[in-house]
């Protein structure tokens, strides 16, 4: 069955890899043009992606843990996904690159004259930047290696050879996981804005990128099942629970999302409510207004609707939907970090720019082309849980 | 004095044939029928051709309901009954009033749910004809059960009992009413 599946996969790959290289171009076109913007259109395109991989390996270690056939269903998919690791550690490498244009801790002169950075530099400095990012991959890299090593003794000996030590690996593995993406958050995005602080960016960070996992599994799997081979493979029932399963974790984001905006908001305190004046100023509150109703009002209605889950042609559209959105958010996340001038005044627009969608689509078709690549090298078939 | 009929039961094996027999008996042109089993069936919605529930409708009125009371409650207090400057915070605190508000749309919701449903399905019943068959102890057990009620038009003892018996169940018998 993997090998009829064959010419669909590479038939996606090539498209895949088509995009990527147009958008490539197109992105470095734009770095010519336009240095600056180039980097901070790279860095959206950058954290969104890896919520991807990220979101992969935080999935499949929850699978492990909790069972379940939604986790049968899109397993293979989550694998493929957590070996896209070394794609994106060469996908860092433009960042570290860019790290004096993005990050305004990185400029000696400013840090001099600014006592909190001064107390911040044991944390926020270059090196340490570098070497953190380094030791992040490399226990994500330690994760993925342990898992895959799991799934193959399970491929050999049936699903009760590898199950007690992928939970040995899971278990303290979620732990690990979900303290050093909190890290690699605060490093990545949050320190755009070296002032400003909140305990619990990094598991909006985190929960953003599991929800955009799973509308994109749901569309690998509606795309999988669609072919000849796969015909019926998975339930409806199966779409149901990944369609459920996406709308708790898109409520799980508004939730976490709307705590850390109502403690700023009702604190109202200097040092922290910057944050939201510059995403609520400036043209950003249509975004913002646009990200509630686009990325949760609308999702939250249709996904109320139990046919809107059980068919899957319909829960497809609501999952590419749901994956533009996370772009949206993103955008309001990251781009108003850079929209003040050198005295901290807003701009009076949106900063918006045409690499903005060029660069996610650029890493966008060179992630599927080689998430593809690594969906091929396994079987297809899940495992059965027997 | 015999009593009057509530309808004939028949007992089947396994949780398939309650389904074909319920599939058979709506194409037969049967309408006022139930099955009993101990397990939930998914197909046995479709085989009955049970009509969607009215719930959803209720708990969504009941949730609105609640979301209009909570933000209307908060409304009220700070700008009405009782404004206060917090802080400086314009009366309107719209953001710090959204807990509530879900809280009393969850709320609302779920007791909706509970009354509604209670209601639905007629509860509380202290009687039902069904439990005057001596096997149906097992229906929480390990018997699939299917009954056609005596209501229904085409309703006729003799033919009923041979249609029933065509489906080879391990036992028809009377229901008294």
């Amino acid at each position: 069955m993997t090998e009829a599946m064959r010419p669909h996969l590479d038939r996606v790959q090539t498209r895949a890899l088509i995009v990527g290289i147009v958008g490539i171009a197109a992105t470095a076109a734009g770095l010519m043009m336009n240095q600056e913007q180039f980097f901070r259109s790279y860095l959206l395109a950058f954290v969104y992606w890896m919520g991807v991989t990220l979101g992969s390996l935080g999935l499949l270690m929850l699978h492990h843990m909790v069972g379940g056939g939604w986790g049968v269903a899109i397993r293979r998919g989550l694998e493929a996904g957590t070996r896209t690791l070394p794609l994106m550690f060469v996908f860092f490498i433009p960042i570290a690159f860019g790290m004096h244009s993005l990050y305004e801790w990185t400029h000696a002169d400013v840090v001099a004259k600014d006592t909190v950075l001064q107390h911040k530099s044991a944390f926020l400095n270059t090196n340490g930047f570098l070497i953190r990012a380094v030791v992040y991959f490399v226990v994500w890299g330690f994760l993925i290696m342990r898992l895959h090593k799991g799934s193959s003794i399970q491929e050999a000996k049936g699903y009760w050879g590898a199950r007690s030590f992928l939970q040995r690996v899971s278990a303290p593995g979620l732990i690990v996981h979900v303290l050093i993406a909190t890290l690699a958050s605060v490093d990545w995005i949050m320190s755009l804005e070296p002032h400003w602080f909140s305990t619990v960016y990094g598991i909006i960070f985190i929960v953003g990128g599991a929800l955009t996992t799973f509308a994109f599994m749901i569309i690998v799997v509606r795309f999988l099942t669609q072919q000849a081979p796969m015909e019926g493979m998975v339930s409806s029932q199966t779409f149901h629970d990944l369609g459920n399963l996406m709308f708790a974790f898109n409520m799980f984001w508004a939730y976490v999302s709307f705590s850390q905006l109502i403690i700023i908001w009702s604190a109202n305190l200097p040092e922290e409510i910057t944050y939201y004046a510059k995403r609520l100023n400036g043209g950003y509150e249509y975004v913002a207004l646009a990200v509630f109703l686009f990325h949760f009002a609308v999702p939250f209605l249709l996904l109320l609707l139990r046919k809107h889950k059980r068919q899957p042609q319909i829960l497809v559209k609501i999952a590419v939907w749901m994956m533009l959105m996370r772009l949206l958010d993103l955008f309001w996340v990251i781009t108003p970090a850079f929209g003040h001038d050198k005295d901290g005044v807003p701009m009076p627009h949106v900063n918006f720019h045409w690499l903005d969608i060029a660069a996610p689509i650029a890493l966008g078709g060179i992630w599927v082309w080689f998430f593809m690549m690594q969906l091929k090298k396994r079987s297809l078939e899940p495992l059965p849980v027997s | 004095m015999t009593k009057p009929l509530y309808g004939l039961m028949a007992e089947f094996e396994t949780a398939d044939e309650l389904v074909h027999a319920c599939e058979a008996a709506h194409a037969e042109g049967y309408r006022k029928m139930d099955a009993y089993s101990p397990l939930p069936i998914e197909e046995l919605h479709h085989a009955l051709h049970i009509p969607d529930t009215p719930l959803p409708k209720f708990v969504l009125a009941g949730g609105l309901a609640g979301m209009v009371a909570g933000m209307g409650l908060l409304q009220w207090i700070s700008n009405i009954a009782y404004p206060y400057n917090v802080g400086g915070r314009p009366l309107n605190s719209w953001p710090s009033f959204i807990p509530i508000t879900f809280e009393l749309t969850v709320l609302f919701a779920g007791l909706t749910t509970l009354v509604t449903l209670v209601m639905l399905c007629g509860l509380p019943m202290p009687y039902h004809p069904v439990f005057n068959v001596p096997r149906f102890k097992s229906a929480s057990r390990d018997g699939f059960f299917f009954c056609i009620e005596a209501e229904d038009p085409r309703f006729d003892l003799q033919r009923t009992k041979e249609f029933l018996n065509s489906l080879r169940p391990s036992d028809v018998s009377e229901v008294e009413q």
